[in-house]
């Protein structure tokens, strides 16, 4: 018995989805600094130019995990098909494949690599592949895991972070 | 500022710490676009099976960041960071996050720092386990 499909496993690697962001803005930077800090105020990198100029950063950079995608992103590719956000077949579905017969997921955790500090002005672009599947016997059975690999790069083409985000089926 | 660059193995890096609920949530839905009703109404929390809303994953992820920064100040950066969500953050708790150093190496005449991170609860539940690593320049 197995999860994964030869058309599942086919698709490993395919690109999933890609947006881009509108240029990054100071504010941008300064809210989601004072809401991740508070009720503390913020460090003075991401509000205060007089100070950042002075830093390893030569400037105001944005908190390494900040989301320039939060509201609205300004080009986005729209599904072809309405899928709810809590489907655990949504990977598949997104991807026209059959979903495999799972009732539950599970967050399995994420991990960052960082590359560039962003920067006001900058566009991101977000490209999401599919990583990999695989499966393994578990407290719930047959426990199938998926990897969503993201790259984001900015304007320059350097690599601003890449995100490995594990969901766990069953 | 930061206390970094003598850094040994085992060494605990100072906490950042959080009473939580919809003070933070809320201002931090509001710039994760994370409007979500199971972290903004306690009646959605309860319908999920939790006794009250609760806290986005993402802040978790922040509060690790945080107290990683605090501790790096301008003497290097974060190379990558790891987590794992494994209990949720429910009203009123406090949570604290923690970093032990786990190694200390040169790499390209670059110190290079391992991190065991997570976050807790107030009676020490761990929430957010993880790792990272943090360069010096």
């Amino acid at each position: 018995m197995t999860h994964i499909s030869d058309e599942m496993r086919a698709a490993i690697g395919i690109e999933m989805d890609r947006e881009v962001s509108f240029p990054i803005s100071e504010s941008d930077i300064r809210r989601w600094a004072i809401a991740v800090y508070y009720p503390a105020e913020p460090p003075r990198l991401y509000w205060d130019a007089e100070y950042a100029k002075n830093t390893q950063y030569g400037g105001i950079v944005a908190p390494e995990e900040f989301n320039p995608f939060a509201w609205m992103a300004a080009e986005k590719q729209e599904p072809t098909v309405a899928i709810a956000g809590n489907d655990p077949g949504r990977t598949e579905k997104s991807l026209g494949l059959a979903p495999p017969e799972v009732k539950f997921q599970l967050n399995g955790g994420i991990e960052v690599e960082y590359g560039v500090p962003m920067r006001p002005g900058d566009v991101i672009t977000a490209v999401t592949r599919l990583g990999d599947y695989w499966e393994r016997e578990g407290r719930h059975g047959l426990m199938l895991f998926t990897i969503r690999e993201m790259t984001w790069t900015n304007q320059d083409n350097e690599l601003v972070r890449r995100t490995r985000r594990t969901l766990i089926r069953y | 500022m930061g206390q970094a660059k003598t850094a040994r193995v085992g060494d605990e890096l100072p906490t950042f710490e959080r009473i939580t609920g919809f003070e933070n949530w809320n201002r931090f839905a509001a710039v994760n676009y994370e409007f979500v009703p199971i972290h903004m109404d306690d009646e959605a929390g309860r319908a999920a099976g939790y006794p009250t809303a609760f806290g986005m994953g993402a802040l978790q992820w922040s509060y690790l960041h945080n107290m990683i920064r605090d501790w790096l100040g301008d003497d290097g950066r974060i190379v990558n960071v790891a987590c794992q969500f494994r209990s949720p953050n429910i009203k009123g708790q406090t949570v604290t996050a923690h970093g032990v150093v786990k190694d200390v190496r040169d790499t390209d005449g670059h110190t290079q720092i391992d991190l065991e991170i997570w976050t807790e609860d107030q009676d020490g539940k761990k929430m957010a386990p993880g790792s990272a690593t943090v360069v010096l320049r």
